[in-house]
């Protein structure tokens, strides 16, 4: 065994390594936070298209889901990371022939994330659209809302309620799902453990240290899911 | 319901003419015929037959790897969820508390961490495993990949067993239990035939996404068929290797979900009104 103790590895500061694990951490939540609004609201749209009446709007959204659910989330990255430089390299080379196009590893990682999970999630928000009984459409339809109105005042947050299980499993998807990106060299919190682990051959430790952070974040994030369910539930105790 | 049957409803009348949803659905279809189309013509146009008369064997060896990486990983883990998800069910604190964390550690994290702890971590004990005498199983990056997937579709697959006997009733084990059978008949009798058709489902979909999750070994050097895409990307930087890796892909896992579909619909037709 080197020299250092399990201690000083795991110290903060120039010795250990427990700050760039931390500022790893950082970025799988930065991922991860930055990807569910746009996930969300893709998602969200597509199980609007997926429920229409117009059949182009079902097959286009249908199409939409297949890909990316049928697509392993490695390959949808790699094919983004590496496909998308030469895709815009051909576009912009009409306007300026001597521009180079590098695709940012967190944004390609954002796009792709999101693309997954938006797939995903917008089954929870069909079957949460199904839930919903006909009566509430025809309800605020009586009153004389408009379709807009409809969905913001009287659909939306009954479906938010109703799908809030479902998401919070594509959210514990998605936070796992970060973690691929580091294949793609996003210095996250298993790419920084690998470096560790390369440069002080503690493979077991810091691989572990990393799991554990996964873990951490899904305890956090179950406990976050249950204050916003009690909150909710509340609400509906006070109607 | 029935006595006020004799109002008909009628379903709504066709749109005519292009609404605004219409417009849009058609814009969106024909962005996919396009993108469709686009891929189609970009695989024309590259066509290498140098390439591929290069890399189609090599893929080819890559999905029976892939493919046997997750049949013997599905069947391992199957054997593994037994015990598991006894002890979820068991009613012995020690048991289900420790069944719940090794399930709890291996959904909550990620495949790919739970991949590197087997094959980097458990691989820098050499010298004990050498002494052991498991180094040989160790070493091989592909026994890794396996290991680690059995040990965690063993934890998916503990939860689905669960949920799908839970799901049966009470009733019907006190019912077996008043015709005299034991526990072992009444599971493999009663409880079974009707656990497996809730878990038909969660099945296929629990081996679709080991056959998308597969792709994950490629980072840890075995040549599956991911792998064999990264080996020919690395030779050729020729995007199309990414492409029809992924078009095979896409084709396994609609293959499998229509046949989960076709089978739950055959397995289920005395339960259709």
């Amino acid at each position: 065994m080197p020299s250092q103790s399990i201690w000083t590895l795991l110290s903060w500061g120039p010795d250990g390594w427990l700050d760039d694990i931390a500022s790893g951490a950082m970025v799988t939540i930065a991922l991860a936070l930055a990807t569910l609004p746009i996930g969300l609201t893709i998602g969200f749209f597509i199980a609007l298209g997926k429920q229409s009446e117009e059949p182009s709007l079902r097959l286009a959204s249908n199409v939409y889901t297949t890909i990316f659910r049928g697509l392993p989330e490695l390959v949808t990255l790699f094919l983004f990371f590496f496909g998308m430089p030469i895709l815009l390299q051909h576009l912009i080379r009409y306007f300026r022939p001597d521009a180079t196009i590098d695709v940012n590893g967190f944004v390609a990682g954002m796009i792709v994330l999101a693309l997954i999970f938006s797939s995903y999630a917008s089954e929870v928000f069909l079957s949460a659209f199904r839930a919903i009984p006909k009566g509430q459409y025809e309800g605020s339809y009586a009153l004389g809302l408009s379709n807009w109105q409809t969905m913001r005042k009287v659909i939306l947050p009954q479906l938010l309620r109703i799908a809030f299980p479902g998401l919070e499993n594509c959210w514990l998807a998605l936070l796992k799902d970060t973690s691929l990106v580091s294949v793609v060299g996003l210095a996250e919190t298993l790419r920084n453990a690998g470096v560790a682990a390369r440069v002080t051959k503690h493979s077991f430790l810091f691989y572990s240290v990393a799991s554990l952070v996964f873990l951490i974040l899904a305890v956090l994030s179950s406990f976050a899911t249950n204050a916003i369910l009690r909150s909710l539930g509340k609400r509906e105790a006070q109607r | 319901m029935s006595v006020t049957a004799a109002i008909v409803e009628r379903p709504p009348p066709q749109a005519r003419g292009w609404p605004r949803r219409r417009i849009i659905g058609y814009a969106l279809v024909g962005l996919w015929i396009a993108f469709g189309l686009g891929i189609v013509a970009y695989l024309v146009l590259a066509w290498n037959a140098e390439f591929f008369a290069k890399y189609a064997p090599a893929y080819l060896k890559g999905l029976g790897v892939t493919l046997s990486l997750v049949a013997i990983s599905m069947v391992l883990g199957a054997i593994l969820s037994v015990p598991v998800a006894y002890g979820r069910m068991s009613n012995n604190p020690i048991l289900s508390g420790l069944a719940y964390c090794y399930v709890y550690f291996f959904r909550g994290t990620p495949l790919l961490v739970q991949t590197f702890l087997v094959y980097y971590g458990v691989g820098s004990f050499r010298p004990e495993l050498q002494t052991v005498g498991l180094w040989w199983f160790f070493r091989e990056a592909f026994y890794c990949g396996v290991f680690a997937f059995a040990l965690n579709t063993a934890a998916y697959q503990a939860e689905i067993l669960r949920g799908a006997i839970e799901s049966v009733p009470r009733g019907q084990w006190e019912g077996a239990a008043s015709l005299g059978l034991h526990k072992l008949q009444t599971l493999r009798k009663i409880i079974l035939p009707q656990a497996l058709i809730v878990a038909l489902r969660p099945y296929g979909n629990e081996l679709i996404l080991m056959i998308k999750a597969s792709a994950i070994v490629a980072i840890i050097t075995v040549y599956d068929l991911m792998g064999q895409a990264k080996l020919a990307f690395a030779n050729s930087f020729d995007i199309q290797a990414y492409i029809w890796v992924a078009i095979v892909y896409l084709v396994m896992v609609e293959i499998l979900r229509h046949g989960v579909e076709w089978i739950e619909r055959r397995i289920t037709i005395h339960l259709k009104r």
